[in-house]
């Protein structure tokens, strides 16, 4: 094991795409179930 | 007479000291009942592989047959996978779906965890030690053993010691990051009816979408909603009593004692487990703060405030997380419940850790 602290700011890439990329996934996922819940509501079901 | 001197004489500090970790760890699951169903197999499977010549390990160990087919295929988490996803309810989220942004946000821990991690391990090292932020054991289970991490051990045990630790970490925490005034906001709980056409297709939509982002490790978040789709089609009731309880427990009885392969002495008592474990710290606390930070920031931009606690609850860790910040919110005012919106954002939190698992995967794999 070797201390090399230059390796933090070389793998902060690595932060920006994974909350960039963990945020848009997400987003899309809330999207989706805006749209489920719109298209699938109980009183569409009941009809 | 021989051999059993032989073997007392084999007895090694080194051994004495795993014995007593092995211990400690009993001793928390029974007294302190902190997560008992891995805590005690993981303690007395210790013991089990530090005996001198112990035959539990090895070629020939039964331990060892058990990892092979268990974990080195990712097979053991995958299947508790199934269990986990049958005891959620996705209700509280579906009928909120604005909370799940939390669960995005409280996952960075993970990420700042890994840049820190890699200032002392190799990359992939780094990252399956950063997903112990994930607080979620399966997912760090299948990570570390894709990007084959030699601190399997390590990293099992800073998981789930952590998951169990969570009423202790995050309080301290959360007042740091927020005011009194804020820990006192009131938030409106109005659930909307979920169809249950809604519930049966919301796994299977999750499904898609985390499997096309990120198609290498689709069987994590497919397992787990593959569980929940047991639970929430209405026809499988048996089948979805019986991953709950039978299934879950019979596959963490036998992942416990089987993680504890991993604890030999000389590859577990070493300086790298004990920075393991600060680092695993670390991935809680960030995890922790990143969600609080995110909900003050929002505030900023909303009319009708939110609590910034519920924040905390986007990690894995369920449903204590969720519970943590309810109770906070009693503890400031007695009529403040916030229970259902904390427990939203901690399901949440359990789809964004198994996708920021995904996404890490997709990064080193």
């Amino acid at each position: 094991m070797t201390f090399n602290p230059m390796n933090f700011i070389i793998n902060l890439k690595y932060m920006g795409e994974g909350m960039l990329g963990i945020l848009v996934v997400i987003a899309i996922i809330a999207l989706c179930t805006v749209l489920l819940n719109k298209i699938f509501s109980k009183k569409t079901e009941n009809k | 007479m021989e051999s059993i001197l032989q073997n007392i004489s084999a007895i090694t500090p080194q051994h004495v000291i795993m014995w007593l970790i092995g211990g400690i760890l009993i001793y928390l699951a029974i007294k302190k009942d902190m997560e008992p169903t891995l805590l005690l197999p993981i303690g007395f499977g210790a013991i089990l592989v530090n005996i001198p010549f112990s035959g539990a390990v090895g070629e020939e160990g039964a331990l060892t047959a058990l990892y092979n087919a268990g974990i080195a295929n990712e097979l053991f988490p995958l299947i508790l996978f199934i269990g986990i996803g049958a005891m959620i309810d996705f209700g509280p989220l579906l009928s909120n779906p604005k909370l799940m942004i939390f669960g995005a946000a409280a996952q960075f821990g993970i990420f700042f965890t890994l840049c820190t991690a890699s200032m002392f391990f190799d990359i992939n090292d780094a990252a399956s030690i950063a997903i112990i932020g994930a607080a979620d054991g399966p997912t760090s289970i299948v990570v570390a053993q894709m990007l084959n991490s030699k601190y399997m051990g390590a990293i099992m045990v800073a998981a789930y010691s952590y998951m169990a630790l969570v009423p202790i970490i995050q309080p301290p925490v959360i007042k740091l990051l927020t005011t009194k005034k804020e820990r006192l906001i009131k938030m409106d709980y109005k659930p909307s009816n979920v169809s249950k056409t809604t519930r049966i297709l919301f796994p299977i939509v999750i499904t898609v979408i985390a499997g096309l982002v990120a198609p290498a490790s689709v069987s994590l978040i497919g397992f787990l909603m593959f569980g929940n789709l047991i639970r929430e089609c209405g026809v499988l009731d048996s089948l979805s009593q019986t991953a709950q309880n039978v299934l879950a427990n019979l596959v963490t009885i036998l992942l416990g004692i089987t993680i504890a392969s991993q604890m030999q002495a000389e590859s577990f008592l070493k300086f790298d487990t004990l920075l393991i474990l600060g680092l695993g710290l670390v991935a809680f606390i960030f995890d922790t703060a990143g969600g609080v930070i995110f909900a003050k920031i929002l505030n900023l931009f909303l009319k009708k405030k939110m609590n910034p606690m519920i924040g905390a609850a986007g990690i894995s860790a369920f449903p204590m997380s969720g519970r943590v910040v309810h109770k906070m919110g009693l503890k400031e005012d007695p009529q403040n419940f916030l229970l259902m919106h904390s427990i939203g954002v901690n399901v949440s939190g359990q789809i964004a850790s198994v996708i920021a698992g995904g996404l890490i995967l997709n990064f080193f794999l």
